[in-house]
């Protein structure tokens, strides 16, 4: 990955970009690379954070100039083919039930239709399919998980929907997006989790980091009127080796 | 200490200094639309840095105060009276218990801002007390809403005198996509009257003009990034659209460039129908032009003069013998 830029992102930014367009060893690149931002502790730094194939870098411009940590961040750079390398430590594996039939899956037979199987293996192989979170945005702590298996590759919705619940699992593009809150949105819905992307009771009120691991995990009728008023809706994480 | 709301415009809420530090967790700073505003406010209240402000977009509202309290008016100004008395904007004054503060519409900008005792306390929320409407924290305030007040120091009130307005264009910064428009298009975009329309909120303001639009290379093919307030975005139909506190924190339309923040309140503050224009600098003179909050709120606060004698609030001005007269006329 040799066309990394440093662009400017306002006079207190700085923009490590590895790449246009989307990919799995772009987006491990920016997780790898904030990662090690963060350990060399340079001065002046107050904040970084990814995207889905950059890092961002906020500085204090009366602390530290521009050229000086623009200096700092290509010798960070230097050495490493930061395409294969590993994803930073302490990444969580994130278990979320959700209940994938009837109304929390208006979209599914459409979806399934479109990968080319029948509704119960696409769940399946959804749920067979740890996604990496690969950027936060949207609504706070709202992941943009990837990637799926390829015959998931379908196109965003020709017409919004103009609402879709909180906790809605919709899928496009070979990624799957639980919504933190009601909104309108072009992905299709094939599920709803009780998981609560911001949950202000819970500490952390932001679960999710990104390159941590998801796993959804079907649940039935029963469990999924019962998750309502569980803990994380029932989500369970363990830290990765 | 409380603030009951008594009556409210559509767009008031909590605002203060927003939430730092969550653009990895996809929550974009918010705060105050002003950013000067809402420092001013602090300045003349006397109040700490990230003090709770009340907001009021276009149109303020009608307040009461349980208790004595100072309170500050600044940002965008608005008529006020405090039991009928008139009162001067950008400045801070004392209510009686009961006095009733109404607070009617704006007069030379959208956003004014007041700001009761050493700030509203409400709970913090990921770290702030604003309302982020795109990101699901806090609410609007409405008629009925009593505010708890932390209480301020019993000093004198003060203004602050008026400063000539800035004028001429915003000064836009280079940004990550601004290469992606050709020379000559950057240079027309340097050119061009754009006008504030009336499509404008607490995410961005749209700006009309009567030209060809801003079009940019591989329009469709970006992948979402970082984009930032003061990011001026080139929508769909090449129409520019200039981020302000609640952006989202990525997105996917190209960015000519960045208004730096010294001039992102002049942006907020425009009326529909105002001219804006824009002219480039470099990122190092943006660089050079950083401030941080805590140096302009210092600097707000020494500008602040004893208000007691400020000729503009003495209703009855020509009683007093302004100029003696000499005997002998």
């Amino acid at each position: 990955m040799s066309n990394v830029e440093l662009l400017p992102l306002g006079p207190d930014g700085v923009l490590v970009r590895f790449a246009d367009a989307l990919s799995d060893p772009a987006n491990r690149a920016a997780l790898a690379f904030r990662a090690h931002i963060d350990a060399a502790e340079i001065s002046g730094v107050v904040e970084t954070a990814t995207s889905l194939t950059s890092v961002f870098v906020r500085f204090r411009p009366d602390t530290t100039r521009r050229a000086v940590l623009e200096e700092a961040l290509r010798g960070l750079l230097e050495g490493r083919d930061w395409a294969h390398a590993a994803l930073p430590d302490g990444r969580k594996r994130w278990h979320i039930p959700a209940f994938f039939e009837g109304a929390a899956a208006p979209d599914l037979d459409a979806v399934a239709a479109q990968i080319g199987c029948d509704p119960d293996a696409a769940i399946v192989e959804l749920c067979a399919t740890p996604v990496r979170v690969l950027a936060l945005g949207f609504a706070p702590g709202q992941p943009y998980l990837g990637f799926l298996p390829a015959a998931w590759n379908i196109p965003r919705r020709t017409e919004v929907t103009p609402e879709v619940p909180r906790g809605a699992v919709v899928v496009a593009v070979r990624q799957v997006i639980p919504f933190a809150n009601p909104a309108p949105t072009g992905w299709w819905q094939i599920g709803q989790t009780a998981f609560r992307c911001y949950d202000p009771t819970a500490e952390p009120a932001l679960p999710l980091r990104a390159g941590d691991e998801v796993q959804f995990q079907e649940v039935t009728a029963t469990e999924w009127t019962r998750l309502q008023a569980a803990k994380r809706g029932g989500a369970e994480a363990e830290v990765l080796p | 200490m409380t603030l009951h709301i008594e009556q409210a415009g559509p767009l008031v809420s909590l605002q203060d200094a927003g939430r730092p530090g969550g653009l990895g967790s996809g929550l974009s700073r918010g705060g105050a639309a002003d950013r000067h505003g809402y420092l001013d406010a602090c300045a003349l209240a006397g109040a700490p840095f990230g003090a709770a402000a009340i907001e009021m977009a276009g149109f303020g509202g009608r307040f009461r105060f349980t208790d004595r309290c100072r309170f500050a008016l600044a940002g965008a100004r608005m008529r006020a009276t405090l039991d009928g008395a008139p009162l001067l904007w950008n400045a801070s004054h004392w209510a009686e218990p009961g006095a009733v503060l109404s607070i009617g519409g704006a007069e030379d900008g959208v956003y004014g801002y007041l700001l009761p005792g050493h700030g509203v306390d409400a709970d913090l929320e990921l770290g702030g007390r604003g309302y982020h409407r795109i990101a699901g924290l806090g609410r609007a305030l409405a008629a009925g809403d009593r505010l708890a007040i932390f209480p301020a120091a019993d000093t004198a009130p003060v203004f602050l005198p008026d400063q000539s307005p800035a004028t001429g264009p915003l000064r836009v910064m280079p940004g990550p996509q601004t290469e992606l428009f050709d020379e000559t298009t950057r240079a027309r975009f340097e050119a061009t009257p754009f006008t504030r329309s009336t499509r404008a909120n607490r995410q961005g303001v749209r700006l009309d003009q009567t030209g060809a639009a801003f079009a940019s290379g591989g329009q469709l093919s970006r992948v979402s990034d970082f984009i930032a307030e003061g990011d001026i975005q080139m929508t769909g139909d090449g129409t520019p659209y200039v981020l302000l506190a609640d952006c989202q924190t990525m997105g996917g339309y190209p960015r000519i460039g960045t208004v730096i923040p010294a001039d992102v309140p002049r942006l907020a503050q425009a009326l529909p129908g105002d001219e804006i224009r824009f002219a480039f600098l470099s990122v190092e003179e943006a660089e050079a032009l950083w401030q941080p909050d805590e140096a302009y709120l210092r600097a707000a606060a020494a500008r602040c003069k004893p208000r007691l004698r400020d000729p503009r609030e003495i209703d009855d001005l020509l009683s007093y013998e302004l100029i003696g007269k000499p005997l002998d006329d």
